[in-house]
């Protein structure tokens, strides 16, 4: 079982979203991360980088195998998490914590999932 | 993220319900379903580094080949001279076809003057059956695909024999002395099981074929006695890596039926004078002028190639990654890749196209880690 936090909205390509007034924090989700297995490194949009939903912005990489990190929403990079791209394990022990990959200010947010949806989604 | 790919249901383990147990993650490998991880790819890696790992390997394919002419009859029907190896002895070798490529890669355990047992990946068992049953001809051998009646669990890493000499129920005659490439009869229990020192990780380390009603019991007896030795259960993925590092070839990867073993540096296991064997002109003529051959690769940074990944030198495509991985212990990328002849010495500086991002590799000696 993968922790699917209720106060999260998700995307079907396994990030989740935490939206806080207009500012988004980014992250993938337990689910994501279980099946990447240990993650040894990160490539994260920068800051000021425009997003749009749906384009692949970064890149999530384990020993085994490679995960295209999708924008969520649209929007501006305000912050990548720079510990992350360090310490790219955290992303494995704390997905939904300081796993988180990168803070954007939200211009128009598409339809995401709820946590019961994404549940679903993932047979959980 | 992409989407993980989803479990499809196929062949189990007689071990499944001591991995689900577990909590293992399952991937489909040959059809079969096999634990990718237990917990951490990289803790299961390093502990067979540093201490022991415990693998469940029940998908390969045995083979046993019993006659007379068990001997003549291996020796014609694969790359090496198998009727050179002693009783007790084990040795790597290949099937090949009549075009000098590789159909698979075997282990070949001689277990009396007329009797072997071939040992061959899962994912090619149907193809070494049928290859085999094709050159029996008049030679008066009987093979039996045991596939389904052994189980294989391998235990890895340099506490291996003290994970097996601490293993309750288990008695084996003449452990400490049982060399690399040899295998001996043991007792589990009251049941007969055969331990090889063999593996594919780099490290010591043992292979143990027991019939499959007493597969869990002997896991649950290795684990117990190996726990306080460090020893834990490792998945397929650590497996991958470990292998890759010790720059051992995978069936699919480094190898098929494309590629002559001179070209993936496997000149050595064909054995060219002894009588007629299955790919004798071909291997004698040798691969078209020109032909890729293996190199292993280092790179700087975290980013690892992967397999099918193009390889350039300046402009020109010289090749293609065949195996990468930021390696676990080494803390660099490493690759093997198959490149024109000219890009292959050691030395080399090369290009891996990492998903439209180039980044230099250095052509380096095989393997990249080699026990002290």
């Amino acid at each position: 079982m993968s922790a699917v936090p209720a106060d999260l909205q998700y995307t079907a390509e396994h990030e989740w979203v935490r939206l806080e007034g207009d500012v988004a924090t980014v992250g993938i989700t337990q689910y994501a991360a279980d099946a990447l297995g240990d993650v040894v490194y990160v490539d994260l949009p920068k800051v000021g980088a425009a997003l749009a939903a749906g384009s692949i912005v970064g890149e999530v990489e384990s020993t085994k195998s490679v995960g295209e990190l999708y924008a969520p929403l649209d929007g501006e990079v305000v912050e990548a998490n720079s510990a992350v791209v360090d310490a790219p394990e955290t992303i494995n022990s704390d997905p939904y914590g300081e796993g988180w990959l990168v803070k954007v200010r939200v211009s128009s947010t598409p339809a995401l999932l709820s946590a019961d949806e994404y549940r679903a989604l993932i047979g959980e | 993220m992409s989407e993980p790919s989803s479990p499809a249901s196929h062949r189990f383990s007689p071990l499944h319900a001591v991995h689900e147990a577990l909590g293992a993650a399952f991937t489909d490998f040959a059809g079969w379903q096999m634990p990718v991880r237990y917990s951490s790819d990289l803790a299961e890696h390093h502990a067979v580094r540093t201490a022991a790992g415990i693998f469940d390997i029940s998908h390969m394919a045995e083979i046993a080949v019993d006659g007379p002419d068990a001997a003549a009859f291996l020796d014609a029907a694969l790359a090496g001279r198998l009727s050179a190896m002693a009783p007790g002895k084990a040795k790597y070798s290949l099937v090949l076809d009549e075009h000098g490529g590789i159909v698979d890669d075997l282990i070949v355990y001689r277990l009396s003057d007329t009797s072997y047992l071939v040992v061959a990946n899962a994912s090619n068992r149907f193809a070494v059956v049928e290859a085999l049953q094709q050159r029996v001809g008049q030679h008066d051998v009987v093979l039996d695909d045991r596939t389904e009646a052994i189980a294989l669990i391998a235990v890895q890493g340099p506490a291996s024999v003290a994970v097996l000499a601490a293993t309750a129920h288990l008695d084996i005659p003449g452990l400490d002395d049982l060399k690399y490439y040899a295998w001996g009869p043991g007792d589990f229990a009251g049941t007969e099981i055969m331990i090889a020192r063999t593996g594919y990780t780099g490290e010591d380390g043992f292979e143990l074929y027991v019939p499959v009603e007493r597969a869990a019991e002997l896991w649950a007896a290795l684990t117990a006695a190996g726990e306080p030795l460090g020893l834990v259960p490792c998945g397929l993925a650590a497996r991958d890596t470990l292998r890759l590092e010790a720059g051992m070839p995978l069936y699919g990867h480094e190898l098929g039926l494309s590629i002559q073993p001179v070209q993936a540096g496997l000149g050595r296991v064909v054995v060219t004078d002894k009588p007629a064997f299955v790919g004798r002109e071909a291997i004698l003529a040798g691969p078209a002028e020109g032909a890729p051959v293996l190199v292993g690769l280092r790179a700087e940074g975290r980013r690892a190639a992967r397999a099918e990944y193009p390889v350039f030198h300046g402009d020109a495509l010289v090749g293609e990654v065949t195996s990468g991985a930021l390696s676990p212990t080494l803390g660099y990328p490493i690759a093997m890749a198959f490149v024109s002849p000219e890009v292959a010495a050691l030395g080399t500086v090369l290009d891996l196209d990492v998903r439209g991002t180039r980044i230099p590799a250095t052509v380096v000696a095989l393997p990249f880690y080699s026990r002290s």
